[in-house]
């Protein structure tokens, strides 16, 4: 964009001046432009490897809209968790999820508070916190797609990976 | 052959559809700009006429019903043009200069005083020429409005291809009118909340391509990027300063989502809130001294306006129980949100001086408004038919129109600032 910019000043008080003369009156100012083309960048791979929880237990947590409160079925389903963490030393993965409602900064805050509210949990029954690592995607990974009530219910979730 | 077919599968094109406008709009005849039989290859007459026309605030008298063509203010028999109802109107005529760019000189005439309003002319290289179009609708649209024309910026948008469990996020720009669409990133990982620097030459952005958010800037002319933010947890919402020497972003690097500045010179960060709640969606009021941000530290989200000088934290919005994502027009008065009414998510307008909160949509799940840099209209996100489009809409709501992708989903439109 190094266009120059010549702004409207004189516009107006010409068009008074120039009456019903009908011969060309120039208003002093040309737009003189030079756009350049836009780039694209490239991105690196993520190589994040995920290890997938081997068990038959629940591995998503699901939540009320606007809220991060774990219910009863996930809590038990954690409280499990955090007996087999404590009995080896591996790391998980919590990721947090909202629903396509409201906006998306706010909603990768919120999936991040439902991560940490099950990070937190897990943590009250003795597992270290450095071996769990919290992240939200918000409303960016749905797992069901649809604008519908059930969909909206599987997407408000976190995943214990 | 080839290179067409990656040149459209990698393009969302945006495609306009005017669904609502002015209810005493202004008719303006467009005269067809003479091209002395010089060779384009764009309508310039075309792309001015749909400038005017997506604005809402005109009507066009039909080529059709034009008694002649003059292309110079002299040729103009204003009794002609009256009869057929026209207020204003343009002619104009294109030639070549000697360093081989074109030059189009136009007038704006009115009918009912037989005026000449002005005589203007734009150049620019035979590539520019929808630069130079818009340049014309701006000149115009100025001229009878009394507001400056914002149809020579550009849109930054998202877009998302999904393929089964695949999905492509792009990080796009593309002229104001949806037009000339250019890919700036493309990533398998979430790409968010694009920001305009100032200048109008580099965006921030949130990327997951490392596996987790960080916040990046890059310049639309080089694609040189940085990555500027890497911290434990969120790294979002990039709102840069009105000088341009600073970014105001949220992190939860000590716990939860706090807004920070960072200085992009020293990269000195700065922590501004400081409390238990979600705080987001930082974005700098025109002052360049106040931010408004999102929190639901009351109960639920609502906006709160932050003082820079001593961090003093005021409630703005009371109407609702959800008002998020702040979007503040150039004037500093009107701020543009996401409001909820009875369950649906709109975009609402809020007077800062009256206290008056107008919907402006009645579509559902609207996001992400973001206003041009005239306040005349603003940019969102919505769903139409299962699919993530762009829509706009008038600051009085007056004026709607769609600009629904042709492929994949479209959002996170961020209205760019003047370009020249």
């Amino acid at each position: 964009m190094k266009t120059r910019i010549n702004l409207y000043a004189s516009l107006l008080s010409l068009a008074i001046l120039t009456g019903c003369s009908s011969a060309p009156v120039y208003d002093n100012d040309t737009t003189e432009i030079d756009n350049a083309a836009v780039k694209t960048a490239q991105v690196g791979s993520a190589d994040v490897e995920i290890v997938p929880v081997i068990s038959d237990l629940a591995t998503v947590f699901y939540f009320d809209f606007d809220k991060a409160l774990l219910n009863a079925e996930s809590r038990g389903a954690l409280l499990e968790h955090a007996a087999i963490l404590k009995g080896n030393s591996r790391a998980v993965r919590l990721e947090g999820h909202a629903d396509e409602r409201g906006t998306r900064e706010y909603n990768i805050a919120l999936g991040e508070r439902r991560a940490a509210a099950a990070k937190e949990f897990l943590v009250l029954q003795g597992v270290a916190g450095d071996r769990i690592e919290v992240i939200s995607f918000g409303e960016e990974r749905a797992a069901a797609f649809g604008s519908d009530d059930e969909a909206w219910r599987l997407n408000r979730r976190v995943e214990l990976k | 052959m080839l290179a067409t077919f990656f040149a459209s599968s990698a393009s969302a094109e945006l495609v306009i559809k005017v669904t609502e406008g002015n209810d005493q709009p202004t008719v303006i005849a467009l005269s067809p700009f003479n091209l002395n039989g010089i060779k384009i290859n764009e309508n310039i007459s075309d792309i001015v006429a749909a400038d005017l026309r997506r604005s809402g605030l005109f009507r066009l008298t039909p080529q059709r019903d034009m008694l002649a063509f003059p292309s110079q203010s002299s040729g103009v028999y204003f009794r002609d043009w009256r009869l057929l109802g026209a207020e204003y109107l343009v002619v104009g005529s294109l030639s070549v200069m000697p360093d081989r760019r074109y030059e189009l000189e136009f007038s704006l005439l009115s009918i009912n005083s037989q005026r000449i309003q002005f005589t203007h002319k734009v150049r620019s290289p035979a590539s520019e020429m929808r630069d130079l179009a818009h340049a014309v609708s701006d000149k115009i649209y100025q001229a009878i409005t009394g507001i400056r024309g914002a149809f020579a910026t550009r849109l930054a948008y998202v877009s998302v291809i999904r393929e089964g469990d695949d999905f492509t996020y792009r990080l796009q720009v593309a002229d104001a009118d949806g037009a000339r669409e250019s890919l700036m990133l493309e990533s398998k990982q979430p790409i968010m909340s694009p920001t305009w620097a100032p200048s109008g030459n580099e965006l921030a952005y949130v990327s997951f391509e490392t596996g987790r958010p960080a916040i990046f800037r890059q310049n639309l002319l080089t694609a040189e990027r940085q990555q500027l933010t890497s911290f434990k947890g969120l790294n979002g919402a990039p709102s840069w300063s009105p000088d341009g020497t600073k970014l105001a972003i949220v992190l939860s690097k000590d716990g939860n989502p706090e807004i920070y500045t960072l200085d992009l010179n020293t990269n000195k960060l700065v922590r501004l809130t400081r409390h238990f709640a979600i705080d987001t969606e930082p974005t700098w009021m025109p002052d360049g001294k106040h931010i408004l941000f999102t929190s639901d530290r009351g109960g639920s989200p609502q906006i709160y306006k932050l003082k820079l000088s001593d961090k003093t934290v005021k409630r703005v919005t009371f109407k609702g129980n959800y008002n998020a994502r702040p979007n503040i027009a150039p004037d500093g008065r009107t701020v543009a949100m996401v409001h909820r009414s009875s369950d649906l998510f709109h975009i609402a307008a809020l007077d800062l001086k009256t206290g008056r909160l107008l919907e402006l949509t009645e579509t559902t799940l609207d996001e992400s408004p973001s206003l041009a840099p005239n306040g005349a209209m603003l940019m969102y996100a919505t769903k139409y038919d299962n699919k993530g489009i762009l829509a706009a809409v008038s600051i009085d709501a007056g004026v709607k129109y769609n600009l629904p992708a042709k492929r994949g989903d479209v959002r996170e439109p961020a209205w760019s600032p003047y370009l020249r």
